[in-house]
């Protein structure tokens, strides 16, 4: 299979707008005849679902909460990037592409970070004008604030909620068009199978999540916006419902699964305190604008964070990057934190934190003001942990976050599977090895309202001479068969130990071997495990109740069966990726002081994994830089 | 820590329900109520009986998908926080915790601590938005909005949609849920064009849903997690007639 990137003709800043000049177009009177079905509700999909609904498609919207304004897109906290340089600091389109570029350490395609950049401008006047109340100055104009991995201020912000306010815009504009009859909502509903017909995606099966039903959509084109897989290690600052079930179904179809082991671990989480964790809580990258990092620099150090006078504490990511400092890019910051932890300079009850500092930024600019741009951080660490941390500093931690693997998309995010698109974190497209701070929620809005809705265009103008699928189709038939068979045999096992306990055990193999470092043996080690879980979760689960009613047990069961075997790609990918880049740092490919040694010449290409009878078979996308020299990461 | 927890089972709309008691030990202080809910849930399944069906997402208290009565309080005893904001260290061991479904008419119960709020869904699709397509937009900094009218647009946008406010309201009513989005876009220079619109739609659907009338007893102000205030009711209400007359 030779891999299609689609990249356009022309300099870097004009391919997007030659690719719109030569792609097809299709007249209103014909839009209305397409129906286009969308998987999930966040800032991607909702976007898309509304920006299509206005363009005049018929859509369909799914999602597994009881309402789109849940979806996870709501908990980012810290800002949205744009290059629009209204801080008058040297900022640029090109600027920030750079940055994202390098910040994902050279691992994805010029052409489509370019575009991230270049639609970040109109992206913020888009949101402006839905009522977003982005922090503004006295005089009324929009404020900035710096994220990682850059030396301008270009985040915009909403306190630390700004997730949650882009979401509600985008679901607002969802709504807007339901009540337009244009869009038909389905909450409550999770996506089991895609049904493809003749190499092309026409639909998917979708079980109802009050009443259990099985029930079988067709669409002229289907869009996957179903966000990130973290929860794959369990523990992690994702939603609790968040899978990666949608995106394995469509694997298992023939989707390509692209750089599936690159995920980002945060590096300012609440640490984990017990076993019965169900969940690790994001404290906002933007907190280390104003935040200092530090542990004691005596090991085992016993005293109260306050009583460690200031020669003592050791600023490590000031003192080993001392242009970036605080603000390292985060897969950095996250490597420096374990070292810290695992050398034995870990603070907290289980010495698996660092500390995370206001009290200089309280002394410099007064609590109030810290209070102002941090207020609801600081009231939510309190809720959940009890302590005031305008007082003491707070603990954080590293923890699995953020996906930069996904299904394989071409140019026009368009996976291997002809009319199936993967919008958002779901794809793998801007963010190379790593993405930087606040490119999340940008690359979301930007897929879902600025380019999906140009790009589908170009494959649907064909679909308009073809017959519109109907559910009674024979792949139809086989799809809902065989869900049914896989929910049946899940509850016919009747074993002995919960869902949560194979949860666990798949978390524990994935955080040890496939998270922050990674090593040959470990990897190879991992693979056996996580197929020795497989087996047992498929000889001895036990799930109660029935299929025909609301069934927590059974939804967890179903995104469990998947999350393992997307466990073993994962392990596989980074087993095969001998060299370090980004978010993954393979111990072996390490300088004399811990950095990550790139191997351009053996592996500058996105892996793209071909699922085969339970196997994964490679694909190379080479990935030909340009216009930019690949140059050794550097933040010192 | 060992607590007895009498919780709500209600198989579904139709089924009458019942209250049932749980004896769970092994909890820690550190754990979340809900973490406490998955153990019970875990040692139910072991038992061979049916989990109990309860609702989250997030769990740091910003989707707003979780929602129960906790000892008689919408989100347990503290003001102003999530469910799955309280901890295990807010009560005692030897404890017993009653935990119930949202009750209001407009949440039907779908099953044991589960409630349909699409009520609310509905209300926003009655006019909360700005009717601009994509691609219209003018250059952001065109239209300067002082500091504090954005942030008093920001204090009622933070509403997170969890329902505590109509289920703690003696009258179930979804003033305050309704006013703060209204407000949240009727603040903004960008959704002026068509406030008196909003607040006669969106207050007719308020109605239309079966949510009571607000007495203006603030109950809903103590439980909602973001700390909205009640004064977004009384602009609402000074609103309402202005709108049907200008809309």
């Amino acid at each position: 299979m030779t891999l299609d990137s689609k990249i356009p003709e022309g300099k870097l800043e004009d391919k997007w707008r030659n690719y719109q000049v030569k792609s097809q177009l299709i007249n209103p009177a014909n839009k209305k005849k397409l129906n286009i079905i969308i998987v999930g509700s966040g800032l991607s999909g909702a976007g898309a679902a509304s920006t299509l609904a206005e363009l005049g498609y018929d859509v369909k919207c799914f999602c597994y909460q009881d309402s789109a304004r849940r979806a996870h897109s709501v908990a980012a906290q810290g800002g949205i990037n744009a290059a629009k340089n209204y801080q008058h600091d040297g900022d640029s389109v090109y600027r920030m592409f750079y940055d994202t570029l390098k910040g994902g350490d050279f691992r994805s395609r010029e052409a489509n970070t370019y575009r991230l950049a270049e639609l970040s401008a109109p992206l913020i006047d888009h949101f402006v004008q839905q009522g977003v109340p982005f922090a503004r100055e006295y005089g009324g104009t929009l404020v900035n604030r710096s994220f990682g991995g850059v030396q301008v201020q270009r985040t915009f912000y909403a306190r630390g909620q700004t997730g949650q306010q882009l979401l509600l815009a985008a679901y607002s504009q969802l709504y807007k068009m339901v009540r337009a009859k244009k869009v038909e909502m389905f909450p409550r509903s999770e996506m089991l199978d895609l049904v493809v017909i003749d190499g092309k995606a026409k639909g998917i099966i979708v079980r109802d999540l009050v009443t259990g039903k099985l029930k079988r959509f067709a669409a002229d084109a289907v869009v996957l916006a179903t966000g990130g897989y973290s929860r794959v290690f369990r523990l992690s600052t994702l939603a609790i419902g968040c899978n990666g079930s949608a995106l394995w179904k469509a694997h298992k179809k023939g989707a390509l699964f692209g750089a599936p082991s690159f995920t980002q671990i945060h590096p300012t989480a609440l640490p984990q305190s017990s076993e019965a964790q169900s969940k690790l809580t994001l404290m906002s990258e933007s907190l280390r604008n104003d935040g200092r990092i530090w542990v004691p620099k005596q090991k085992g150090d016993s005293r109260k964070a306050n009583d460690i006078p200031e020669e003592e504490r050791d600023y490590y990511l000031e003192r080993r990057y001392p242009s970036f400092g605080n603000l390292a890019p985060r897969d950095i910051a996250s490597r420096a934190a374990k070292e810290r932890i695992d050398a034995g300079f870990g603070v907290g009850r289980l010495k698996n934190a660092v500390y995370l500092d206001f009290r200089h930024a309280i002394e410099k600019f007064g609590l109030e003001t810290i209070k102002d741009r941090y207020g609801n951080l600081f009231t939510m660490y309190k809720k959940i942990t009890g302590i005031d941390a305008y007082k003491e500093p707070m603990q954080i931690s590293p923890a699995a976050h953020f996906s930069m693997g996904g299904l394989w998309v071409d140019y026009e995010l368009m996976t291997t599977i002809p009319g199936l698109y993967a919008v958002g974190e779901c794809n793998f497209s801007d963010h190379g090895a790593n993405r930087l701070g606040a490119n999340s929620l940008l690359q979301a809005s930007v897929d879902g309202y600025f380019i999906l809705p140009n790009t589908i265009n170009n494959y649907l103008a064909s679909e308009i001479k073809t017959d519109h699928p109907t559910t009674d189709h024979l792949e139809f038939e086989k799809a809902e068969k065989e869900t049914k068979a896989h929910i049946e045999r899940i509850l016919a096992i009747n074993g002995t130990k919960t869902v949560d306990h194979f949860h666990r055990k798949l978390g524990k193999v994935m955080w040890q071997e496939c998270a922050m470092s990674r090593n040959k043996s470990g990897l190879e080690k991992a693979i056996t495990q996580i197929k020795t879980i497989r087996d047992q979760f498929w000889s001895d689960v036990k799930v109660t109740g029935h299929d025909k009613e609301m069934n927590t047990e059974l939804e967890k069961a179903l995104r469990l069966a998947d999350f393992i075997e997307l466990g073993i790609l994962m392990c596989t990918d980074a087993l095969e990726r001998e060299e370090s880049c980004g978010a993954h740092f393979r111990e072996e490919y390490q300088t004399e002081d811990g950095e990550a040694v790139r191997v351009d010449k053996d592996y500058s290409y996105v892996s793209a994994w071909e699922y085969d009878n339970g196997d994964f078979k490679l694909h190379k996308e080479t990935l030909e830089f340009e216009f930019v020299k690949p140059s050794v990461r550097s933040y010192k | 820590m060992r607590v007895t927890f009498k919780i709500w089972r209600q198989e579904g709309p139709d089924d009458k329900g019942v209250i049932r008691a749980y004896e769970v030990d092994g909890l820690s202080e550190d754990m979340s109520f809900l973490e406490a809910l998955d153990h019970l849930n875990e040692l139910l399944v072991l038992k061979n009986e049916k989990v109990v069906a309860f609702e989250y997402d997030c769990r740091e208290g910003i989707c707003g998908q979780c929602g129960v009565f906790i000892n008689g309080r919408a989100h347990g005893p503290h003001d102003n926080i999530t469910t799955c904001q309280l901890h295990m260290r807010s009560f005692n061991d030897g404890d017993t915790i009653i935990v119930e479904p949202w009750r209001a008419a407009s949440f039907p119960v779908i099953k044991d601590l589960v409630v349909d709020r699409s009520s609310l869904d509905r209300i926003i699709e009655h006019g909360a938005f700005i009717s601009a397509k994509t691609g219209t937009a003018p250059e952001a900094n065109a239209i300067p909005i002082p500091k504090d009218v954005s942030d008093r647009a920001m204090d009622a946008a933070a509403c997170i949609g969890c329902g505590a406010c109509v289920a703690t309201c003696k009258n179930s009513s979804a003033a305050l849920f309704t006013s703060a989005k209204i407000n949240h876009l009727n603040t903004l220079p960008q959704g002026k064009a068509e406030e008196h619109k909003r607040v006669a739609e969106m207050t007719f659907q308020m109605e239309i849903e079966g949510f009571g009338s607000c007495t203006f007893t603030g109950a809903c102000e103590v439980e909602c997690p973001e700390g909205i205030s009640i004064i977004n009711i009384a602009e609402m209400n000074a609103r309402v007639v202005k709108s049907k007359l200008l809309r």
